[in-house]
């Protein structure tokens, strides 16, 4: 188990390939003055030119926690374990993966299959565990809607942390416990948020002051989404793909989504 | 960490004759019999011949609802499913969902025949106050009158339909399902016009969740029901995620206390008292056709994206062929 120290951390998650992104978040994060990022997995998805992303963030020595994608690329498995359920969705996922490993270096795979499932952090007095899904499972949906209050509190008694970051679904929010305590989706800088708004998001975790809860930031990143666009059908990617990066509305791996944030987006 | 230890695991076993023992994970889901096995319909594909005459299993009041939700706090339950029977025929079923969306996620199983706009208006305020979704799972088994209404009885999809639309019209997106009971070589077709049809009745985004028809209860006599040889052995669970077996983080309440799984009700051994507590970590014998079906098709009870399955590829192709990932290779 890697640990951490720090007092002002920026956590994302999703890259999805999104490399244009990734610069982009990790010069907003050196601007905002952090003193550590953390990367929560899967680096791969959606985008074009996997390696890019891989090259950047193992430059930067940027930790990451492995995501489900990042443990399917480093295992050479047949399929993504995104944990899809609808036929379109997987038939998307499956498409998007088989692009992915193709043009992931086999060094790079073998790098992600050693990248640990958890990360723990002392943020100021406060230990927060970093993961991709959930601790428990690498591909859990944490939806904010999907939830209920007690569920989160039992996965922070379980890892023993204040704090618990956490991506995979895409989506960003933050839930305050009693005692201070908090569990934070830092949503994805691989893909919009599904509110058309091209720009991707990522957090900003500060120590609380006297021993307080940290206090979570929200930034939302703007970066050349057309020249990714225009990487991306280079690369014959799926239009439906290049819209999402377009407009900040999804198109696909939407059937997972519980009804509050399916009923925000578009389609 | 902590979390391993709440992971579902098999009883080690010396006989691997008798039925593999799960030993529960996490309770993560909450099911209640809400109308017992009342229905206003009795369809022929029913898993456990629900009816309105029958009365194995008697509604639950909303006290005792709340009195299980408040027992399912301290034990960490994610979230709530409501199923009958019929869920629509309780005098008190706004009341009990509003109640249970103070508490988490919330989601009904429904036909769709009975909804009327006052039960669904103050459901849509309820939904609206809270932070949790309210899912609407609404059971519809073709694409017009003459498919549907051979399984689901004469008048069903017409009444359905309006349901639908009654839905759509306060705001919310019900996941519609579809039993599958048609030629698989015809499923495509079945679902592309599944989805006009919905569309067509101004569901411009259909949810829909194929369910594979379980042959249990009405369901047996239809189809055949299970051969001796449809049982879940040691054998088959090796190297299986325990997790797509809905025992593994799910029990349901009932008017007689509390069952392993909403698909058992039928098994005098799918009793497992009145403690739940006690329930959520009693283990239970995979000695059951329903346990193969749950072994078969894996968490199908659950909304999509509540239990991840492990992998999208069937368990007989999860095996390593990077080669063949290479065709998109340059």
């Amino acid at each position: 188990m890697i640990r951490l120290a720090a007092r002002r951390v920026a956590l994302f998650g999703g890259v999805y390939s999104n490399y244009l992104a990734l610069e982009a978040t990790l010069a907003d994060a050196d601007a905002a003055g952090v003193d550590e990022a953390v990367c929560l997995g899967d680096l791969g998805a959606f985008g074009p030119h996997p390696d890019r992303s891989c090259e950047i963030i193992r430059a930067a020595g940027i930790p990451v926690v492995q995501g489900n994608y990042d443990h399917s690329l480093g295992h050479d498995l047949p399929d993504c374990r995104c944990g899809y359920t609808d036929p379109r969705d997987n038939a998307f996922a499956a498409l998007s993966y088989r692009y992915t490993y193709a043009h992931t270096h086999p060094e790079h795979r073998a790098w992600m299959s050693g990248l640990p499932a958890r990360i723990r952090l002392a943020l100021g007095d406060r230990e927060a565990l970093l993961c991709h899904g959930s601790p428990r499972r690498a591909n859990e949906f944490l939806w904010e809607s999907a939830c209920s209050d007690h569920f989160l509190g039992w996965l922070l008694d379980e890892g023993r942390a204040d704090v618990l970051c956490v991506t995979h679904t895409g989506l960003a929010w933050s839930r305050a416990l009693p005692g201070g305590r908090r569990v934070v989706n830092v949503g994805a800088i691989g893909r919009p948020a599904n509110d058309g708004d091209p720009r991707v998001s990522y957090a900003i975790l500060t120590a609380g002051d006297d021993g307080g809860p940290p206090r979570v930031e929200w930034r939302r990143v703007s970066y050349d989404h057309a020249a990714l666009a225009l990487e991306m059908r280079a690369e014959r990617l799926p239009e439906e793909f290049i819209e999402t990066i377009e407009t900040g509305w999804w198109t696909t791996c939407l059937e997972v989504l519980p009804m509050k944030e399916r009923a925000r987006g578009r389609f | 960490m902590g979390a391993e230890h709440s992971r579902p695991r098999l009883r080690p076993h010396a006989d691997t004759g008798a039925a593999p023992v799960l030993e529960p994970g996490h309770l993560d889901a909450l099911w209640f019999q809400v109308t017992g096995t009342r229905c206003n319909l009795r369809c022929a594909h029913c898993f456990i011949s629900c009816a309105p005459d029958n009365d194995a299993f008697e509604p639950l009041s909303l006290e005792e609802v709340e009195r299980r939700l408040e027992e399912s706090v301290p034990l960490g339950v994610r979230e709530y499913y409501f199923t009958g029977g019929e869920p629509f025929l309780h005098p008190r079923i706004v009341d009990i969902l509003s109640r249970a969306l103070e508490y988490g996620p919330t989601t009904v199983l429904t036909n769709g025949t009975l909804l009327k706009p006052l039960q669904v208006e103050p459901l849509a305020a309820a939904a609206a106050a809270s932070r949790w979704s309210l899912e609407f799972r609404l059971s519809l088994d073709g694409f017009d009158p003459c498919s549907n209404d051979a399984l689901r009885g004469a008048g069903a999809f017409e009444r359905a339909m309006a349901g639908v639309e009654l839905l759509l019209a306060h705001g919310f997106l019900p996941i519609v399902t579809a039993v599958e009971t048609w030629d698989p070589a015809s499923a495509p077709e079945v679902q592309r016009r599944l989805v006009e049809t919905l569309k067509a009745h101004g569901y411009s985004r259909p949810r829909i969740k194929l369910m594979p028809a379980l042959r249990i209860g009405a369901e047996a006599a239809r189809s055949g029901g299970y051969g001796e040889h449809d049982r879940v052995t040691h054998e088959i669970l090796e190297g299986y995620d325990l997790g797509q077996l809905v025992c593994s983080h799910a029990r349901v309440v009932t008017d007689r206390g509390v069952w392993v799984c909403p698909i058992l009700l039928d098994a005098p051994d799918g009793s497992l008292g009145d403690d739940l507590a006690r329930a959520a970590e009693t283990p239970f014998a995979l000695g059951h056709a329903a346990c193969h079906t749950c072994w078969l098709h894996g968490a199908i009870c659950s909304n999509p994206g509540s239990a991840a399955p492990e992998s999208a590829i069937p368990r007989e192709a999860a095996i390593p062929v990077p080669a063949a990932l290479d065709e998109t290779a340059p």
